[in-house]
């Protein structure tokens, strides 16, 4: 296998998927040597990532497709999340406070916080109407 | 598609809700659904044991994020236990034990609410 192969799978927007993507990633994850801490870590990245775009940039539109593509090089194994719905601006995000979510009986909004502690680079970018979050995880 | 369920048994006045499987965006409602009910019908001491929980996403962590408010200021709470160290690192990594009742087994969980009780 060459090292810049990448592996490509096209899902619909559904939170039935969730459990699709998270074991494409996990499998190819597992073949590129992690250890089982890094995979779980890379797969709640991918399920995070996955979910805000099923839920913001979708809004729950069964219709529309998640395209998910992952590699690696010789130093990092990336995943790549694209949409074609509502851009996120992370200019805007601010880091949640949790116990003040918890007295307002919020039911999240930090999953973006738990993305960027798991994965070791993120980044987010919008080319010919399509969003994009790769996140990376140093081998 | 992710598999989950919830079984529900009661202790005297203690709710005990053991969880199985994968908790994640497609599966968190069903976990809402049961408590929900449960503070419906009043009852406000739950112990969640998360023995046979395999996978946690924040969508998981939100129905306890919702509901724990409701659930103490009616005098109860939701006490978590039994959690594989993969789970606890989710709940870990969002500050949760500062925040909740995260104990080791049942039991424990139990003694908590019955001294919680005698106060």
């Amino acid at each position: 296998m060459a090292s810049s192969d990448t592996y490509r799978i096209d899902v619909p927007a559904s939170t039935q998927q969730l459990s699709v993507v998270r074991d494409f990633v996990t499998n190819h994850a597992r073949t590129y040597g992690f250890g089982e801490s890094d995979i779980e870590e890379i797969r709640l990245a991918v399920d995070e990532a996955m979910t805000n775009v099923i839920k913001h940039a979708y809004q729950y539109d069964e219709s529309k497709t998640v395209y998910v593509t992952l590699g690696k090089n010789k130093t990092e194994f990336w995943v790549a999340i694209q949409d074609s719905g509502e851009a996120f601006d992370i200019e805007k995000y601010q880091e949640p406070d949790v116990s003040e979510r918890i007295k307002q009986r919020k039911k999240g909004g930090v999953g973006v916080f738990l993305i960027r502690k798991l994965m070791d680079k993120v980044e987010y970018s919008r080319k010919n109407s399509h969003n994009e979050i790769r996140m990376t995880k140093n081998l | 598609m992710s598999s989950f369920n919830v079984q529900i048994r009661h202790e005297q006045e203690i709710q005990i809700l053991e969880l199985y499987g994968e908790l994640d965006a497609h599966t968190a409602p069903d976990l809402e659904e049961r408590i929900k009910k449960l503070i419906d019908e009043e009852k406000y001491f739950i112990i969640v044991n998360f023995t046979s929980l395999d996978y946690i996403s924040s969508a998981g962590l939100g129905v306890f994020m919702a509901y724990i408010e409701d659930v103490r200021t009616l005098g109860g709470d939701i006490k978590l236990t039994n959690m594989k160290p993969s789970v606890y690192n989710v709940f870990d990594l969002l500050g949760f034990p500062t925040l909740y009742d995260i104990l080791d087994d049942e039991k424990q969980a139990a003694q908590r609410f019955k001294s919680e009780f005698d106060k």
